[in-house]
């Protein structure tokens, strides 16, 4: 019976379908994301060592250390060194066979990278190591990471950990600020998508009338055609649901094409939580059958046409502010920190968010009433548009729903992250404005190093401070640090009036913190070197200075600093070195290029960006999915709009050939077009703006921090939804030069 | 009086069925031209071409001696607004304006002020006796009220030739007539040509000539044949 | 040939619409023309031939009677009067349904079969006869056009019934190759 619709029917049928098609595959992809991430944390973990502390080195241990802050270009990397102590030594997980030193294994990301014209830049950090495998997939966390493992004997105990196994689990805990945000993101990102199946059910409806018209005509009775109805909504919601898995399982397949914010899926990694999948399974048919009894409602079906009730009753204001009412009702008793609330309540919150953002679907179309049904006069095109959406406000308004929501949740959300970003975010003292990258060496000697980044092209500057331990020769358990640097660079960690050659001085704790340390003193003898072999006096014309901040955020209170000409390096032994680089803002690569001559001298140095904020993985890792998810969901509502207004011009097609042979201009028709969208989509916005900020005050209430508007994410939000429906009716727009063709005329 | 409208050898084929081949036909200023013939033989497909809303694959469309068939779209659209009115079966009026609105839609789109376009629009509403529609929209009026607006916003615009596809196809033979009437005696007294198809006798009849389309071709029933 | 079929239709009842006539009031046989005439003889008057010749009939089968004859020469003197046997005459005439004329052997259908075996051209027969057909609509229209109801009405009546001779001249037209073969092989 469903199906039983002739073409019409049909067409109906399949336009329900490919919007529930988008629709569903993003329920189900909702429904994977918790479990999407939580294999990326598992899938980190079997690859990271199991710890065992202090072993003694056997045939079956291994040394493995990673090296941090790894990465080319934006992209992270999952750097290596290992370093078997014996034939057992364990693999990690997908690698065949562990590297000697001078072997490389390597993910099939970085293998590419390395075939590429761009191998230049990478291939010195592998110290011209042979690549003697791939890492499978049950060792990378996606298929377009960057990993490799680098045999390497330079490896000490004291710089990695010894292992017998490889693979730990580690349980991460969410905050419930984070828990908050979690459930937030899902309800925004949700609420849209059951909208757009929402108004997806409804495509064809009047069409449906027209049809079920005619069964009353031979006979059927309301009941009968409430029936059919119904039956047509299941089938449709049916094979809409098929269709959807469909475009799931065929989207899964791309997914690992692209690489988003660093994070890069395999296909099988985007498994539906199993009841989430039964869920949605159960929701479409249901919302769809719900939704087409409640459009129903206003229609009455007789044998010889349609009649509306909805168009003739006047829209009332009151029941349409119950649901934002109750929406603060729900949320109200949680005012307050629900940082030290020890009860869950997600799904309160969940309830009074999803019944807030409701309220804008609630409003739309008494708002888009309320102001089309002054307007009078205006152009053709503006006169065509207004007048449908006086005719016929609550199609634009399903049209533009998802839209509103949308933006208003996300708007909702983003002050909720603004506000809460503090909670996440660590200051690292940084300051980029003095130098952009930071290198940090041990255990080899870094004298070399120093010498080797100034001549790396792309780098402007570079100050370097060397450093390593002294004890005092009458007192061997008494420690202090001793740096060497230029008077340059001294002048970054110390305030310094005045320095030469020759000078030393030294720094001291402020009051009270470090209470019992050592600080040399002028006479003191200290023995140097990696053997303590070298005695040395601490100069009487040592000055004590305040210290300061380095470029990297490191503050070395307490020490003796040693300009170059009041000591013989060369004889201190190996020594750490900090060095702070200026790069060309212009040369992107210039980084790389350190990182390769860093690599070069010290296969561990540590090379990175410095920036004045370091953010909590997890919570970076949140925020990138509401990106993802907003940018995503936009686009979904994006794509039904277009289904919804092509089956309107569809619709319209015999009328747009006729204006057309009338010799109506193309651009009156297009225009009336655009006015007819963007009038509700403005509509829409102010609504979304206005629900928006709403509940982001109601969210940032919740976390007690000071509500304050960031009109730069308001304004992107309604921007990236305005390109969205620009990119919609520039969409409609081969369609509808298509049906404006004479072809239009003939009678179907 | 003068030739104002000439078709010369259209053949217009969609994919391999041939809807026009080779038809001819001219037509006088102020004169009223029925188009008969059985279904399917190129009727509306002749009087698209003549209007220039479609390009014939060969063959010349002439306008008052401009060729229609070399004009750029813009051009002969701008022409179809300005020189021609169109009456079809049915679904021509815009469901959103009421019919005053329909009315004046091609004085409108021709810049024409809404208030100087409503009242010529009311003036033929009232010539073609349907004043009391003029508030209401094109759902709630009766099919022959309908078509007598469509007729009414076919002629506002005073052009030249009014192209009329079965214009009471939709209609029973009273209100038929009725739009016949008055369709044809508003196009006399505006001195407007007329190309009416229609495959009903009775509606040809209020007709100045015949002309059969048959096979895509053109015959006048005297024995001389056109096309 | 001039095609009229509305003649047949009317001339056939010419005796019974007298006696309609006369029914209301008796009349002059020279009132009786001039009142047929007015309301159904637009097209052609009745001759005053056929009036006498048809008011002869119906004394002869007693429907009409003399009713008085006025002083003076000639037949147009007398008045005549319906008898009861004329009323009922009119009853049974008006209440009785009149029979369809199928016109099974027309003269056209005989034109176009004697066409097809003589191998004239029977299309162009066809195609002069709808030409013919046409202009008489238009003829009618437009008189219609102009006339009251009463005209409007008889000439719509034409109207149809030539559109249903155009639909059979167009069907035919439409087989007539079909037709050829038939009376060829018949033939
Ligand atoms: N857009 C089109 N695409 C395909 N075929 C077409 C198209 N327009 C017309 N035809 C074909 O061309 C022929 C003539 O069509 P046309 O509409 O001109 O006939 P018509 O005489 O108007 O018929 P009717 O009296 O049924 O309206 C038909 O065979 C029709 O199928
Ligand atoms: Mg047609």
């Amino acid at each position: 019976m469903a199906i039983a619709g002739g073409r019409d029917g049909w067409t109906r049928a399949l336009l329900a379908a490919i919007a529930m098609g988008i629709g569903v595959p993003a329920l189900l992809t909702a429904a994977a994301v918790p479990a999407a991430l939580d294999p990326r944390q598992n899938r980190v973990d079997p690859r990271r060592p199991a710890s065992l502390g202090d072993i003694p080195a056997a045939a079956n241990t291994l040394l493995i250390g990673q090296q941090f802050e790894a990465a080319f270009r934006d992209q992270t990397v999952y750097a290596v060194l290992v370093r078997p102590e014996g034939p057992d030594a364990p693999l990690p997980p997908g690698v065949a066979r562990l590297p000697q030193p001078g072997e490389v294994v390597v993910s099939p990301a970085l293998r590419d990278l390395l075939a590429s014209k761009d191998a230049d830049l990478f291939a010195p950090r592998l110290g011209g190591a042979r690549v003697i495998g791939t890492i499978g997939p049950a060792g990378l966390t996606g298929p377009r990471e960057l990993a490799y493992y680098l045999g390497s004997d330079q490896l000490q105990p004291g710089q990695a950990e010894r292992v017998t196994a490889i693979g730990s689990t580690n349980t991460v805990e969410f905050s419930p600020v984070l828990a908050l945000l979690i459930v937030v993101i899902s309800v925004v990102l949700l609420l849209p998508i059951a909208v757009l199946i929402g108004t997806a059910v409804r495509f064809g409806g009047e069409r449906r009338d027209r049809r079920l018209a005619a069964l009353r005509l031979v006979g059927a009775d309301q009941r009968m055609t409430r029936r059919v109805a119904a039956g047509e909504a299941l089938g449709t919601a049916l094979l809409s649901l098929v269709a959807g898995v469909l475009f799931f399982l065929l989207g899964r397949q791309v997914v690992p094409l692209f690489t988003l914010w660093d994070i890069s899926l395999y296909a099988r990694d985007l498994r539906p939580n199993p009841l989430l999948a039964g869920t949605v399974a159960l929701a479409v048919p249901v919302l769809a059958v719900t939704v087409t009894m409640v459009s129903m409602r206003g229609v009455v079906i007789e044998p010889l046409g349609v009649t509306r009730r909805a168009g003739t009753t006047r829209r009332r204001l009151w029941w349409r502010l119950i649901l934002p009412v109750l929406g603060l009702a729900v949320l109200y008793p949680l005012f307050g920190d629900i940082r030290s609330s020890t009860v869950d309540n997600r799904y309160q919150i969940a309830a009074g968010a999803i019944l807030l953002l409701f309220g804008a679907v609630a409003l739309l179309p008494w708002v888009i009433d309320l102001v089309v049904r002054r307007i009078r006069g205006g152009a053709v095109p503006w006169q065509l548009a207004i007048r449908r959406l006086q005719q016929d406000s609550a199609t634009s308004a399903r049209m533009v729903n998802g839209v509103a929501v949308a933006v208003a949740g996300t708007i909702g959300l983003q002050m909720l992250f603004a506000g809460v970003e503090g909670d996440f975010r660590t200051d690292t003292g940084a300051d980029p404005s003095r130098a952009d990258v930071m290198v940090q060496s041990s255990g080899v000697d870094g004298r070399e190093l120093p010498v080797r980044l100034r001549a790396v092209p792309g780098v402007t500057a570079v100050s370097s401070i060397l450093g390593t331990t002294a004890a005092n020769a009458d007192q061997p358990h008494r420690f202090t640090f001793v740096f060497v640097a230029d008077c340059a660079a001294l002048a970054e960690a110390l305030v310094l009036e005045r320095c030469t050659d020759g000078d030393v001085f030294v720094s001291k704790p402020g009051s009270g913190t470090h209470g019992e340390s050592y600080v040399a003193a002028p006479g003191d003898r200290l023995l140097l070197g990696t053997d303590k072999q070298l005695a040395w006096t601490v100069p009487a014309g040592t000055r004590e200075v305040p210290s300061r901040r380095d470029p990297g955020g490191f503050n070395r209170d307490m020490g003796l600093f040693v300009t170059p000409g009041a000591v013989d390096v060369s004889r201190f032994g190996p020594l750490e070195a900090w060095m702070s680089l200026r790069t060309d803002p212009g040369d992107r690569d210039a980084l790389e290029r350190v990182r390769n001559a860093a690599a070069t001298v010290d296969q561990r140095a540590l090379v990175y960006r410095l920036s004045r904020t370091d953010e909590a993985n997890r919570f970076v890792n949140v925020r990138r999915g509401l990106y993802i998810g907003a940018v995503v969901t936009l686009l979904l509502v994006g794509a039904s709009l277009l289904v919804g207004l092509m089956e309107h011009l569809r619709e319209r097609r015999r009328l747009l050939a006729i204006l057309v042979a009338m010799g109506t201009r193309r651009g009156t028709l297009l225009w009336s077009v655009v006015w007819q969208t963007v009038v509700p989509v403005v509509l829409g916005l102010v609504l979304a703006v206005g629900f928006g900020l709403a509940l982001g005050a109601v969210l940032l209430r919740l976390v007690t921090v000071p509500i304050t508007v960031n009109w730069a994410v308001v304004g992107l939000s309604v921007a990236l939804a305005a390109a969205v429906m620009a990119l919609v009716t520039l969409l409609s727009l081969p369609p509808l030069w298509r049906l404006t063709r004479p072809d239009g005329l003939r009678t179907e | 009086m003068a030739e104002l409208l000439v078709a010369d050898g259209l053949n217009k084929a969609f994919g391999p069925t041939p809807a026009l081949d080779g038809a001819s036909i001219s037509i006088d200023a102020g004169e009223i031209v029925a188009v008969m013939g059985p279904s399917g033989s190129g009727k509306s497909t002749l009087l698209h071409c003549l209007a220039g809303i479609v390009r014939p694959d060969s063959g010349q469309v002439r306008y008052e001696g401009r060729e229609v068939t070399a004009m750029p779209d813009r051009e002969r659209s701008a022409l179809r607004r300005r020189q021609f009115g169109f009456v079809f079966q049915f679904g021509q009026l815009v469901p959103e304006l009421t019919c005053l609105e329909n009315v004046a839609l091609p004085l409108r789109m021709e810049r024409v002020r809404r208030r100087a376009a409503e009242q010529r629009a009311m003036e033929w509403l009232e010539r073609l006796e349907v004043t009391d529609v003029a508030g209401k929209r094109p759902g709630e009026v009766s099919g022959g009220q309908g078509q007598r607006v469509a007729v009414a916003r076919a002629l506002v615009t005073n052009p030249r030739v009014i192209f009329a596809d079965e214009p009471t196809g939709a209609l029973d033979s009273l209100n038929g007539e009725r739009v016949m009437r008055l369709l044809t005696q508003s196009a006399r007294e505006s001195h407007a040509a007329v190309v009416l198809v229609t495959h009903e006798a009775r509606v040809a009849s209020y007709s100045d000539r015949e002309v059969v389309v048959r096979d895509g071709r053109v015959r006048d029933l005297t024995g001389a044949r056109r096309g | 040939m001039v095609y009229t079929p509305w003649c047949t239709v009317l001339g056939m009842s010419i005796g019974q619409t007298f006696l309609g006539l006369l029914e209301s009031s008796p009349r002059h046989g020279y009132d009786l023309k001039r009142a047929y005439d007015e309301r159904f003889g637009r097209t052609r008057p009745l001759p005053y031939g056929q009036v006498y010749a048809t008011l002869s009939r119906l004394l002869k089968s007693g429907l009409v009677e003399v009713d008085s004859v006025e002083p003076g020469e000639g037949p147009e003197r007398k008045r005549y009067a319906i008898t009861e046997a004329g009323v009922t005459d009119v009853d049974r005439w008006l209440s009785q349904a009149e029979k369809p004329e199928p016109y099974l052997q027309s003269v056209l259908y005989t034109k176009v079969v004697l066409a097809l075996l003589t191998d004239r051209p029977a299309a162009d027969l066809l195609d002069t006869q709808t030409a013919e057909h046409l202009r008489l609509m238009r003829e009618l229209t437009r008189r219609k056009d102009g006339g009251d109801l009463a005209e409007q009405l008889i000439c719509d009546h034409a109207l149809f019934h030539l559109e249903a001779d155009l639909r059979w001249l167009e069907l035919t037209a439409a087989r007539l190759d079909e037709l050829a073969r038939e009376v060829r092989s018949h033939g």
